[in-house]
């Protein structure tokens, strides 16, 4: 029956002490190492999410950088495109307008030329008129004198016109 | 004062004993064998293991070595403190009286019991729970008593310095360091495997009861496994186990909130007139569940003991009706199973101080729980 009795004493003695575990560690274990277990705890899930929230922020910026990137590239594409395509069209257009400049020489030249011609062509009518009058003169004169002379003197006259 | 029969010679005496005290948690002290010797003479196993599972007045350490321990008695006639060794004689024999000078009450002591006794040795009052003529309260620091004292000790040591410690920062700014890194699994044990998952949501202000009971009676079982401290037994002890679970059993009551007391007064989908029949039924339930808490702790850890002391005992019985040869084979089997039995124990020791603190946060749970 001892086995199953409980005795006053020890009842006393163990309520006694369990209380005073209770309060004791209560106050001055259990509050300070949960806090601090909690605290740290919450440390570290913090410091992971922050962690992870950089990682993230990493990402972004990496992905953002890789974008940027590619609209640089893009754009000096583009701009690439663009002065090929312009250097084209100038040379292009130097060729085209050197072409017509030299036409239009080639075509002034060729005025000039057939104007100078044209002129050369009449100063000769000129002379050859002024030639004939100036032979026509002198036969006159000579056949006024003699007339094989005069047809020697044409015939002189003609071999001294140098059509030039 | 060994009375076995057949001893032969003081070395096989103190080789029997240092087998059976080395692997075993109880000492066989010289006292105990002749009580149970008084009857026919012989080792009395049951008696021997009652002896080492109960309370007791003294710190048995080994055969003639032990520490009586301070006697407090409060009687009608005063108060008085005295050593057990008061009570034992030159040979031990604890069937001396001792009479007070203060009180004039004389008292005697017959196995485990204190008794007050008139001039003519008739009892007069006893140990029990009032002061009164036939009554007085023990107050004595039994070894049970001690036990109780050093595992306060040693959770007051242990906590207060690793508190010490995260207050400084160590564990809480940075890693746990030495018994932090040992005690702080257990204490998150108990948080998240036991206390979050029982309560649920509020149950943080039950947090100092459930590590204070778990590390209580894990520490209590480790030292009941403990040789050579004199076989302390205190989460053996109906006594101890019961004011543990009246612990939780005021806990419970007093935060139990409106849905418990209401589940328990009108049960849901119980038609009336079978109330009457309900409400017995819902008492005794609130009440078996710090009884069962008691007795299952209780039963466990004696069990336990009683197994250990068993195999020992088996030694001795076998010396006293087969002789020193076979004693010595059974001695091998013997401490073979104790200490398969010791390492099971100290996997109970665990098992019993979890499963008590699981089922007293379910009760707590069941308490504040919401009933929508």
């Amino acid at each position: 029956m001892d086995l199953v009795t409980p005795g006053f004493g020890l009842v006393f003695w163990t309520t006694l002490s369990f209380l005073l575990i209770l309060f004791l560690l209560g106050k001055f274990a259990w509050k300070p190492i949960l806090k601090s277990i909690k605290e740290r705890e919450d440390t570290i899930q913090d410091a992971l999410e922050a962690a992870e929230r950089a990682k993230d922020e990493m990402r972004k910026l990496k992905e953002s950088n890789d974008a940027l990137l590619q609209e640089a590239r893009e754009e000096r594409d583009k701009l690439m495109k663009e002065a090929r395509e312009t250097k084209d069209q100038i040379i292009s257009e130097a060729k085209n307008r050197a072409k017509e400049e030299a036409d239009k020489i080639l075509v002034s030249t060729r005025e000039e030329i057939k104007n100078e011609k044209q002129k050369a062509i009449t100063e000769l009518k000129n002379q050859v008129a002024e030639i004939s009058f100036e032979i026509a003169e002198k036969v006159l004169s000579e056949k006024l004198n003699d007339s094989e002379k005069q047809s020697e003197s044409v015939k002189k006259a003609l071999n001294e016109i140098n059509f030039n | 004062m060994l009375e076995f029969k057949g001893f032969k010679t003081v070395i096989q005496r103190t080789f029997l004993i240092v087998i059976a005290q080395v692997f075993t948690v109880f000492t066989i002290s010289a006292n105990d064998h002749a009580d149970s010797a008084s009857h026919d003479g012989g080792f009395n196993a049951g008696e021997m293991i009652m002896h080492h599972v109960l309370d007791a007045n003294e710190i048995h350490i080994a055969d003639g070595i032990g520490f009586p321990l301070p006697i407090i008695l409060y009687t009608e006639n005063g108060l008085d403190v005295f050593s057990y060794g008061q009570f034992i004689d030159e040979a031990h024999e604890p069937n001396l009286t001792y009479s007070s000078a203060s009180t004039n009450n004389t008292y005697a002591y017959n196995h485990g019991h204190i008794t007050q006794i008139s001039a003519n040795g008739d009892e007069l009052a006893h140990a029990g729970w009032g002061v009164n003529k036939h009554s007085f309260l023990d107050f004595s620091i039994t070894k049970n008593v001690v036990g109780v004292f050093v595992i306060l000790l040693i959770m007051f040591s242990l906590f207060l310095s690793i508190a010490r410690s995260y207050t400084k920062g160590i564990g809480r700014t940075s890693a746990p360091k030495g018994s932090q890194s040992i005690l702080e699994p257990f204490i998150l044990f108990i948080r998240d495997e036991v206390a979050k998952p029982s309560i649920g949501t509020g149950y943080q202000k039950f947090m100092p009861f459930l590590l204070s009971v778990f590390f209580f009676i894990w520490i209590g079982n480790l030292l009941g496994l403990i040789p050579f401290i004199g076989g302390l037994n205190v989460t053996g002890n109906i006594a101890v186990t019961m004011i543990l679970a009246l612990f939780t059993f005021v806990i419970t009551t007093i935060n139990g909130n409106k849905g418990y007391w209401m589940h328990i007064v009108l049960p849901p989908g119980v038609p009336a007139w079978l109330l009457p029949i309900m409400w017995p039924i819902e008492i005794i339930g609130v009440i078996s569940k710090p009884i069962v808490l008691m007795l299952r702790l209780f039963a466990n850890i004696t069990a336990g003991h009683i197994i250990i002391l068993s195999f020992t005992g088996l030694i001795f019985i076998f010396y006293g009706t087969s002789g020193a040869g076979v004693a010595y084979g059974v001695s091998v089997g013997s401490v073979l199973f104790s200490v398969f039995m010791l390492s099971l124990e100290l996997l109970v020791a665990f098992l019993q101080a979890y499963v008590f603190t699981l089922l007293s946060a379910i009760y707590f749970g069941q308490a504040v729980e919401d009933h929508h």
